[in-house]
């Protein structure tokens, strides 16, 4: 009878390791396991035997069960295995094929430029504050040292509502408003975003554009710490490497008054066309703000200085992006905005 | 500015090249906008003094020239009609090179030849505005000064650099090329070389010969003349003309030319008049009659009114003062006997005079800027010792000079501790002293100075502008660089600037792309828009003076702007378009200035196209709505509602809804009207909305708060009920909601169904309800009572029916 369970035990391992699928897994269960299977059988036959041989007989065809349950299950295992891996097969896809995307929106450049000149001076510990885009006469030239009739208002040729309103052909007035506001408190440190508007219209110049002001009023500012501002601005705008510049030059509201050219973006500064092969790019004015400008806004010039600067932010956005034609910003062609 | 180097080193030895100095001056505040250094075109061409002329003999339009070119006569042809006996011109001997690679070779003209031609400017490469009309009909003539055989590259001074200047408005006294000599001295440490101006005079006194009176003294300071008599009329010797025309000025003759070189020279504009033609010998400064005319030396009639300084003599004005002269008085070939007129007038008076005119002068520029009062005499001199030099005149005797009020000289107080303060220097009185000292300012005094400014600076008037001075001698460079001490703002942005920044980046994160349009828009878009005639947006802010009528008002909506970039971005077939704006718009208020309300709007048009396993998506009304409901729960504005809308003129009236907050409306949200849409060439059904952003804002919660979470099972159950058509889907939701009461935790419509066995007019509305207590397990028998309630109260209600 051993030699029975030995045979069928054998017989049995065999099948399950030749078993393709489930359904013969379960046939060859049943075979052998079942109510009616092999082992059921041999085990009936265990009463013609001598009582001692019994257990002796028990054990091995435990021992049997055991072992073809154990591969049935491992059996089983190795089946789910191969059908998972076949599905896995069949499921495979064309991973290339284009995703399903959702309509993605830009931010307009001039606006990713005016974030990105926000967030630097916001990380300087200056506000952000605004103004009105239609002006008096009085914010716009006279707060500024800038009287009627004065050779500087030549500069820039306004667009005017009334004799004494005009859309503000520059961001300064801002300067003014916050001044009057923030008296006699300090620090006053703010920038100020936003359009400008100036009677002009060709390749370089839009009647419409965008400017940003920043002024800084306290006890004991100086010229080096303008320097030190918008050189750190310049480096964190423009990269490590960029080299300022800061000319001597001429506003109505600060003295005194300088341009900050930054060294070329497209050459580094051995001078190429964008640079006019000056090496130098000019992106800024900029000045210690004018004692006149603070005592009309009401702050002592003996007590308090201060510094302002203002950029154009399409000039900034053009030379970040090797934008050539100013036009562009305002054509809206969506396949120039989707660039950015 | 052109400033010619060879001019500007009369004055100042330059040991730098053009680049170095040019480096300089920039960095000292006197922009080089750029070096332009002359190079004649041509080779092989010199002067030659015609000796005689005779008529072709087989052409009546070609002359034959025996011409003296140093040494030799030549045998020339030419057409020109400006040739005379006498004649300096430029010939292309054989072999010479013109400009275009034309070379010079012996040529026979009608069966005579020619050893070479006689040359016109325009055959030289030269810049023709530069030169007479006439030689611009024939041939370039010469300087009379210049010698036969010489290289006429070097008499018409074409061997030149010229430095071009862009002045900033404080600088005008550099409109003179001895204040630009002045501050290359102070820059380089050379030594300055004024000019040396001696007047050799006459018997005659000026004093006899003619009578000075201002009556505008308000207008004009001062009126210097002088009289030079008996002047031959020609043309200028070569340099004078060379240094005219490299400063980018045309020689005329040799009275009108000095004027112009003393004003380059010294910034004093200055005028001619042929004495002989100034009645009774007399000068009156006053302001026009009412109605008086004048023709001006460029040959316009001029009507002149009463706010405008004139020149005139007993009977007439002979000048507009400071801006152009009379031709009534001008200086010609027949003139004998010269007034030279050195002023000062005032400078607005002469701006608005110039604007007002249109005619704006080389004298106009200067004076609007400003010039020197005190330097009036010795430009009168000057001109007066050049005219007599170039012309064989002789000057009178003495000036004629009315200058009631001498200028007071202007000494400012410097604090050195000040300067240092403002610049973050640490600079001693001593430095501070030697750097004015080299401007030639007078500095007086150890611990605080007293600085004499001179009188062509007249930019220089407080201690601030010192302090600049010193500043840019020293160098901005070597100002040393700090940070601010300052504490940091309060704030960090104004909450109006935060949330256009928020409505920005919601927009953007919807698949919007954002346009920035001008801020003024045409008019005529409120026709195309079919607005009525009191249609509020008609109250717009107008310009004065826009760039052209399509700019003429500013917008009161960003409706048009939008509409505008859809229009060609269709055009030129760049779709679909999805785009918004965020901007101010402006409305005329009771208050001063306008108000400015910030405005969100979008548009969206065409369709997402299919893919290769999805299928297209129309950009319709739905699309843009699920925009607005986004961007407006993303920013917490609560409670937003949308209310059919049928008075948009330029909405479908069917397509067509308020936004509202609560009770506040804030703006539109609907379909483009049919004609509106053809009006700007719209492709297909275009979908807008504008909000008032400002009223969003304020309609926003300002932070998002906690509520906790259920953790007892929610119960969800289908309900779809078919009621007419005309019930809006907010209104079954209404029901809904108010008898789901608290334990209906949401409400979704999943399918809207018409036809099959839907009756006619009718609709199947489906929706999702889940049920969850926050504190407890509901019971079943708790969802159906409410399940129930629901449908009741929709059939009482709405009539709606349960569909089975």
């Amino acid at each position: 009878m051993l030699a029975d369970i030995e045979a069928m035990r054998r017989q049995a391992l065999q099948e399950l390791t030749a078993a393709a699928d489930s359904l013969e897994l379960e046939n060859i269960r049943l075979k052998y396991l079942g109510r009616k299977g092999e082992l059921t059988r041999i085990l009936r036959g265990m009463g013609s035997l001598p009582p001692e041989e019994r257990p002796r007989i028990g054990q091995a065809a435990n021992r049997a069960r055991e072992e073809i349950e154990a591969a049935l299950e491992a059996a089983r295992q190795r089946l789910r295995e191969r059908e998972k891996e076949e599905r896995l097969q069949k499921e495979k896809i064309d991973v290339t094929l284009p995703g399903r995307r959702r309509l993605r929106g830009h931010l307009h450049p001039l606006n990713q430029v005016l974030k990105e000149i926000k967030t630097i001076f916001l990380g300087m510990g200056f506000a952000v504050a605004e103004g009105p885009e239609v002006e008096t006469d009085y914010y716009n030239f006279e707060a500024l040292n800038l009287p009627k009739e004065h050779p500087a208002r030549d500069m820039q040729d306004s667009f005017y509502i009334t004799e004494d309103i005009l859309l503000r052909t520059h961001t300064s007035p801002v300067q003014i408003r916050v001044m009057q506001a923030m008296l006699p408190r300090l620090p006053i440190k703010i920038i100020a975003p936003g359009k400008v508007y100036r009677r002009d219209d060709d390749a370089t110049h839009s009647p419409m554009f965008h400017q940003v002001e920043g002024l800084l009023v306290d006890r004991r500012v100086t010229f080096g710490d303008l320097k030190g501002t918008l050189m750190a601005f310049a480096r964190q705008m423009f990269g490590p490497e960029c080299r300022v510049r800061f000319r001597p030059s001429y506003f109505p509201f600060t003295e005194p008054s300088a341009e900050v050219d930054i060294s070329c973006v497209m050459c580094g500064g051995s001078g190429c066309r964008v640079c006019s092969y000056t090496g130098w790019l000019e992106i800024l004015g900029s000045g210690m703000v004018h004692p006149k400008v603070l005592a009309m806004a009401g702050y002592d010039p003996e007590k308090v200085s201060g510094f302002a600067f203002g950029m154009g932010v399409e000039r900034v956005a053009m030379l970040k992006y090797g934008i050539d034609d100013l036009r562009l910003f305002f054509e809206n062609d969506l396949r120039f905005l989707k660039q950015f | 500015m052109r400033v010619p180097l060879s001019w500007l080193q009369e004055y100042v030895d330059i040991t730098l090249t053009p680049e170095e100095l040019a480096d300089k001056l920039t960095l000292a505040g006197i922009a080089v906008e750029a070096i332009e250094r002359l190079q004649p075109e041509f080779k092989g061409v010199v002067t030659g003094l015609i000796k005689e002329i005779e008529p072709h003999p087989h052409a009546d339009h070609l002359l034959i020239c025996r011409v003296d070119v140093g040494g030799r006569i030549l045998s020339l042809v030419t057409g020109a009609p400006n040739v005379a006996v006498g004649c300096k011109v430029a010939v292309a001997l054989e072999g010479a090179r013109l400009p275009g690679g034309v070379e010079i070779r012996r040529a026979s003209f009608r069966g005579v030849e020619s050893a070479g031609m006689l040359c016109s400017a325009q055959e030289l490469g030269l810049d023709t505005s530069l030169i007479s009309p006439e030689e611009r009909e024939g041939i370039i003539l010469l300087p009379p000064d210049a010698l036969p055989g010489s290289d006429v590259s070097q008499v018409l001074g074409l061997h030149e650099t010229i430095l071009e200047l862009e002045l900033t408005p404080n600088r005008a006294d550099c409109l003179g090329i001895i204040n630009v000599a002045r501050e290359v001295a102070a820059l380089t440490g050379a030594y300055l070389r004024l000019p040396s101006v001696e007047v050799t005079e006459s018997e005659m006194r000026a004093a006899d010969l003619a009578e000075i009176e201002i009556e505008a003294t308000d207008l004009c300071g001062r009126y210097v003349a002088r009289i030079v008599g008996g002047v031959r009329i020609g043309p200028s010797p070569a340099w004078i003309q060379a240094r005219l025309r490299a400063a980018g000025m045309r020689p005329i003759n040799n009275i009108v030319d000095v004027t112009n070189y003393v004003m380059l020279e010294l910034n004093q504009p200055l005028h001619a008049f042929d004495y002989d033609l100034l009645q009774q010998h007399r000068i009156i400064v006053r302001r026009a009659a009412p109605g008086e005319k004048i023709v001006t030396l460029d040959g316009v009639e001029r009507d002149l009114d009463e706010e405008m300084l004139v020149i005139a003599d007993a009977g007439r004005a002979v000048a507009v003062a400071g801006v152009m002269g009379g031709l009534n008085t001008e200086v010609t070939s027949e003139t004998v006997n010269v007034l030279i007129e050195s002023a000062h007038f005032d400078g607005s008076s002469i701006r608005r005079t110039s604007r007002r005119l249109g005619l704006r002068s080389e004298a106009s520029l200067r004076f609007e800027r400003g010039v020197d009062i005190e330097g009036a005499a010795l430009a009168a001199d000057r001109a007066a010792q050049l005219m007599a030099q170039l012309s064989g005149g002789k000057v009178a005797r003495g000036r004629l000079d009315c200058y009631a009020c001498p200028r007071a000289k202007t000494v400012i107080t410097l604090r050195p501790e000040r300067l240092n303060e403002l610049l973050g220097t640490d600079l001693t009185p001593g430095t501070i002293r030697e750097y004015l000292e080299r401007l030639h300012l007078k500095v007086e005094g150890e611990r605080v100075l007293q600085v004499t400014v001179p009188s062509y600076r007249g930019d220089l008037t407080q201690e601030i502008d010192l302090v600049e001075e010193v500043a840019r001698l020293y160098g901005y460079d070597a100002i040393p660089v700090t940070l601010p001490g300052s504490n940091t703002a309060d704030e960090k942005e104004t909450p109006r600037r935060r949330w256009e920044e928020a409505g920005r980046e919601a927009a953007v994160a919807c698949g919007l792309s954002e346009v920035i349009t001008y801020s003024f828009i045409n008019p005529k878009v409120f026709d195309w828009l079919r607005l009525p005639p009191d249609h509020p947006w008609r109250r717009v802010v107008k310009l004065q003076n826009p760039l052209r009528e399509e700019q003429a008002v500013l917008r009161p909506s960003l409706l048009p702007g939008l509409l505008e970039v859809a229009a060609r971005n269709a055009n030129r077939k760049v779709l679909p378009v999805t785009i918004f704006e965020i901007g101010r718009v402006f409305k005329p208020g009771d208050a001063e200035l306008p108000e400015e309300p910030l405005c969100l709007s979008a548009l969206v048009l065409g369709e997402l196209p299919k893919g290769w396993d999805w299928p297209p998506q129309v950009l319709d009304f739905y699309y843009l709505k699920g925009i607005v409901e986004e961007i407006l729960e993303r920013l917490r504005v609560g409670n937003v509602r949308f209310e059919p809308a049928s008075e948009y003129p330029f909405l479908h009236p069917g397509r067509a809804a308020f936004v509202l907050s609560g009770d506040t409306p804030l703006g539109f949200l609907g379909e483009i009207y049919p004609d509106v849409a053809a009006a700007y060439d719209l492709p297909a059904r275009t979908c807008v909305f504008e909000l008032d952003w400002d009223l969003a804002g304020q309609k926003a919660e300002i932070g998002a708060t906690y509520r906790p979470l259920s953790r007892f099972p929610a119960v969800e159950r289908d309900l779809a009920v078919v009621v007419d058509e005309e019930i809006p889907s907010v209104a079954l939701e209404e029901v809904i909601c108010a008898a789901g009461g608290e334990i209906l935790s949401s409400c979704r419509l999943f399918d809207v169904y018409r036809g099959g066995q839907i009756p006619p007019n009718k609709k199947s509305m489906a929706y999702e309800l889940v049920f969850q207590h926050p504190d407890r397990t509901l019971t079943d028998q708790e969802v159906n009572a409410r399940y129930l309630a629901i449908q009741e109260t929709l059939e009482r209600k709405l009539g709606a029916v349960l569909r089975r």
